[in-house]
């Protein structure tokens, strides 16, 4: 059983987003972790570059395999978690303690347009 | 396998030399200027002759060859590696051809280049090949450039895409990327072919060609070969072949006859060159008649290709002739279908019906898998393979089966071969069945045993230096 | 007697695996191949050669080829050939085996590739080299990709025209196909131009610049102030260059170059009519994951056993598919062996020692044809180390035709109407002085 956290809102490629203010706190769902298996390097974007909606803005690797990252919301990058860099297993330890970029958004409308966790805990079939 | 834990750093010591070079003769010339001069440290080892061959000659009794034992890599035709092909190839008349001498300094190698060229036209029912591709995924590039060059020379360019079948290899699309083209995928049926009708709303102005293999990389005949390559040509593109899968058409059945335009072959999987470990290769491109204006402008090597690569094919070709090629095709044919037979009962087979010179597998058909105990994977079958002294099939290839299992004998390999790897596979299902942990705990007799990748992927150690 | 020596199955083992798959003959296996296909009549190939005609034929074509003297370079070098060298790599325990994807029955092949990285490192100063790549150039054209994919949105990176014509045209015909735009930098006073290249990243959009430290003139090349200029534009500066003579001109990392490439060619292996040689690719630490190729990486085993695997996959073709760096898979494995026992018997000694013979020789045979009064100096005082260019008095083709009859290989042209000739620790004080002769003769 995957660990979901109410009050998140998450994507179909299973980013979950939390709302500060007007900065989206973007990771990625334990039930990602555990797909991956033990994550070997995390590819994030550098700070202030802009993002869009359902486009790819980094990736998770593993030893076998890669899983791109894709935004659920648009806007500038305000910060990446450095200590991803080093210890990229963070992500495996605890996918939702361990953020991985934050967002200024430029449009908060599209938090509409992902889901909620019940939707999300039927999404990934559990 | 004994484990030799010596790096030949670790061999060094000062003032050591492995080396015999005349004394010089000549006035010494002024120096080099200082600003030009290196002035890092060079710690390249100094060792004695002796204890260089010593060290490599224990390395090499770390690794399994094709002269080894068997090697039932699918898509990757292990076959056996004549050595007259290495008789020829260092012959001094060939390895002291500078490259750039002309023609009249090199008729011997040209006629290399104009017999080859006509043999693999033979072969393939191409009109004309280029030599300079060192390897299958170069070729594939340089085919793919061919087919962007003829839409350009006739000024369209607006086809930016290239058709590639979802169960293709990871390099079609990396080709694909690198040459400037877009993949678009089109969807395999249940029993792994291409489907013709997803196909088909695919095809429009903005499609460059389709690149695929046949047999797919299934082992599986694409039967419908003949529409697909007409329904292709109708939209105005271009069919390339991937000539990775060409041992099982090797005597029986050209690409060029299949309606394939352009191609390439990996001489060192098809034309019985050695791996090296990891190249030299050779992926020589062949196009049609109407293409070959396209190739001249194409320099994708430094000078001619492998030559020295080029060369054994040669010599392998010679040997074969007209009348053995055939039954490289048939052989490998048969062998494949013999061992899917044999271990189907053992094995899940998703696909059932005649395979040409591989199958496929998708895991064990009984894992083991109880209470707590995970049921035995395909990469567990394939390091208690090890044990037994067989190399392992291809694993996780393709991507549609999640435990795939790729098997391609070849047609260099004995019934008695093909028959004790049969006996290994059904004793190893049976030790599954009983206790998958036999498989896990495997391999049981290498010099290492699951090395950590995680490892070595999160802390790259990736030269001498970085371990101290 | 019909049967092949590479087919062991016996008309007895053929029917007794038709048997069991349960058809009538081997054509059944094909039943699936559309009739119209299956090619009717034979191929128009040779008849079969036995191996003793096979090995007869083939040294008649090796002894159609002319055996000369090489005092030619343009990127492929008659340098000394160890015995031990062929001995090794023609084990077949080497030769014959596949790419180490299952390294427990590989370690062999991952050791001598994690000596071959190390080796390269050493040698260009960089920190992390890859597995191999086919050649020089397109390690150049790779490098040409790399910068590109480094960079945001830049996207023209800068030749160097001093570059051999074979680096250029590839880099040209992967650059083209790539959608990358190619700008150049000309040569002046014998060098890459500092000053061109400081105007042509003031034009901009400049993700790399490829540079060579020996030039197509032979001569070493200054390049200070070149990593300064390209770094300040936030451009990749790749330095091409010769491994051999690494040993004793500034090394990529001391001109302070993020990419070094390459042809190992001249770490001994035979000129063998272009190929099979190794392009090498060394890069700085941060540029780890966008390098091409296949890389070894140590970690330990399940019994904290010192095992070597293949590692960042990640970043390559079977993972990554189109967004992988590259397409390579098979690279020059095989010859990358070749370089790191070379280098394993030379060291460091023995490479400096090759390159004094070669640049003393090369610094006689110039002295000695300039006294001949046939040739002006294109570049006198520049430095040079084992090739050098001339002007001829006379037309270029009459004094190479000259040179052929009597068993020298020299005085390659350029498109400047210069001719060139290298000298390597093969070459004797007698064969230059022979050389030299034919020239004065005329």
């Amino acid at each position: 059983m995957s660990k979901i956290i109410e009050g998140l809102k998450y994507s179909e490629s299973h980013e979950w987003v939390k709302v500060e203010g007007g900065v989206a706190v973007v990771g990625v769902s334990d039930f990602a972790q555990k797909e991956m298996g033990d994550i070997t390097y995390v590819d994030m974007p550098d700070v202030d570059d802009e993002i869009a909606a359902g486009e790819e803005f980094g990736a998770l690797e593993s030893v076998k395999a890669a899983s791109d990252l894709i935004a659920p919301v648009s806007g500038k990058v305000v910060a990446v978690n450095e200590a991803l860099e080093d210890t990229p297993e963070l992500v495996n330890e605890d996918a939702f303690e361990n953020w991985i970029i934050k967002v200024e958004m430029s449009d908060p409308s599209e938090l509409d347009d992902l889901m909620d966790a019940a939707a999300y805990k039927a999404h990934i079939g559990e | 396998m004994k484990y030799y834990d010596k790096l030949v750093f670790e061999l060094s010591k000062e003032g050591r030399k492995g080396y015999s070079l005349p004394s010089n003769r000549f006035p010494a010339a002024p120096e080099l200027p200082v600003e030009l001069r290196r002035e890092a440290s060079l710690d390249l080892p100094e060792v004695s002759e002796p204890d260089v061959v010593r060290h490599y000659t224990n390395l090499s009794q770390m690794n399994f060859g094709v002269d080894t034992g068997f090697y039932p890599l699918g898509s990757c035709t292990m076959k056996y590696n004549p050595k007259i092909n290495e008789e020829v190839a260092a012959l001094p008349g060939f390895t002291g051809l500078h490259p750039l001498m002309h023609a009249g300094l090199t008729k011997g190698a040209l006629k290399v280049y104009q017999d080859m060229n006509k043999f693999l036209a033979a072969i393939t029912g191409m009109d004309t090949f280029t030599f300079d591709p060192c390897a299958g995924a170069h070729g594939e590039l340089t085919g793919l450039m061919v087919m962007r060059q003829y839409h350009l020379q006739r000024g369209d360019f607006a086809r930016t895409k290239v058709i590639v079948p979802d169960s293709a290899h990871g390099t079609n699309p990396a080709s694909a990327a690198v040459c400037g083209l877009e993949i678009v995928e089109v969807k395999s049926l249940e029993n792994g072919r291409v489907d013709v009708e997803a196909l088909k709303p695919l095809l429009d102005g903005t499609i460059a060609g389709m690149m695929m293999t046949n047999p797919n990389t299934l082992g599986l005949f694409e039967t419908q070969i003949k529409e697909i390559t007409e329904l292709v040509h109708a939209a105005g593109g271009l069919m390339y072949y991937d000539g990775a899968n060409m041992n099982p058409l090797m005597g029986v059945v050209r690409p060029g006859d299949m309606g394939f335009d352009i191609m390439h072959l990996n001489l060192h999987k098809t034309f019985s060159t050695p791996h090296g470990g990891g190249g030299p290769g050779s992926g020589p491109v062949g196009v049609a008649a109407h293409l070959v204006d396209c190739l001249p402008d194409l320099r994708v090597s430094g000078f001619h290709g492998n030559f020295g690569v080029i060369l054994r094919a040669y010599a392998y070709i010679l040997m074969l002739g007209r009348q053995n090629l055939k039954k490289v095709g048939q052989y490998s044919v048969l062998s494949a279908n013999y061992i899917k037979e044999c271990l189907k009962d053992a094995y899940k087979l998703p696909i059932e019906g005649v395979c040409k010179h591989e199958f496929v597998f998708d895991g064990l058909i009984n894992d083991g898998a109880h209470d707590e105990v995970h049921g035995a994977t395909t990469l567990d079958v394939a390091k208690r393979l090890l044990d037994f002294g067989f190399h392992a099939p291809t694993i996780y290839f393709p991507l549609l089966f999640h435990q795939a299992l790729m098997i391609e004998p070849t047609e260099t390999e004995s019934k008695e071969t093909i028959d004790a790897f049969i006996d290994v596979m059904h004793k190893i299902a049976a030790e599954a069945a009983e206790d998958p942990r036999i498989l896990q705990d495997a391999p049981h007799g290498a010099p290492i045993k699951r090395p950590d990748e995680t490892a070595a992927a999160r802390n790259p150690i990736l030269k001498f230096k970085d371990a101290r | 007697m019909a049967g092949f020596p590479y087919f062991p199955h016996t008309d007895a083992d053929v029917r007794s695996m038709l048997d069991r798959i349960g058809v009538k003959k081997v054509e059944d296996l094909y039943a699936d191949v559309p009739a119209e296909f299956v090619k009717k009549g034979a191929y128009a190939l040779p008849d079969a050669m036995s191996e003793p005609e096979v090995r007869s034929w083939l040294n008649t074509l090796a002894g159609m080829n002319a055996k000369m003297k090489v005092f030619a370079g343009a990127g492929a070098y008659d340098h000394y050939t160890p015995s031990v060298i062929p001995y090794i790599t023609s084990r077949s325990e080497f030769l014959t085996a596949y790419t180490p994807y299952q390294c427990e029955i590989s370690q062999g092949t991952l050791r001598y590739i994690f000596e071959y990285q190390s080796m390269v490192c050493e040698l260009t100063g960089m920190d992390i080299s890859n597995a191999s790549l086919y050649d020089g150039p397109t390690a150049a054209a790779e490098a040409m990709k790399m910068t590109v994919a480094c960079a945001k949105k830049k996207n023209r990176v800068l030749l160097s025209k001093g570059l051999l014509p074979q680096v250029v045209a590839v880099v040209e015909t992967y650059a083209k196909f790539h959608g990358v735009q190619i700008g150049y930098v000309p040569v002046a006073d014998g060098q890459t131009s500092l000053e061109a290249l400081q105007a042509e990243l003031a034009a901009g959009d400049v993700a790399g610049v490829i540079v060579p430290e020996i030039n197509r003139f032979g001569i070493i090349e200054d390049h200070t102030g070149f990593a300064d200029a390209v770094h300040a534009v936030k451009a990749l500066l790749v330095e091409y260059c010769d491994p051999s003579t690494l040993a004793v001109i500034k090394s990529p990392a001391e001109w302070g170059a993020d990419i070094a490439v390459g042809d190992g060619q001249s770490l001994g292996i035979p000129l063998c009519f272009g190929g099979p040689y190794v392009g090498f690719m060394g890069v700085k630490k941060d540029y780890m994951r966008k390098m091409p190729g296949r890389i070894v990486g140590q970690t330990t085993d399940k019994d904290g056993k010192r095992a070597f695997v293949l590692t960042l996959q990640a970043r390559e073709q079977h993972i990554k598919r189109e967004k992988a760096t590259s397409n390579i898979c098979s690279n020059e494995s095989l010859m990358a062996l070749w370089v790191t026992v070379y280098l394993s018997l030379m060291g460091p000694e023995g490479l400096r020692e090759v390159n004094k013979l070669s640049y003393d020789g090369a610094h006689y045979l110039y002295g000695e044809l300039v006294k001949t009064g046939q040739f002006e100096e294109v570049f006198p005082g520049k430095p040079f180390l084992k090739e050098f260019v001339l002007k001829p008095k006379e037309f270029p083709g009459l004094l190479q035709q000259k040179l052929e009859k009597a068993g020298f290989f020299a005085a390659l042209d350029t498109e400047e109407g210069y001719v060139s000739f290298c000298v390597t620790e093969q070459r004797t004080k007698e064969e230059i002085d022979e050389l030299v002769n034919i020239v004065k003769e005329g």
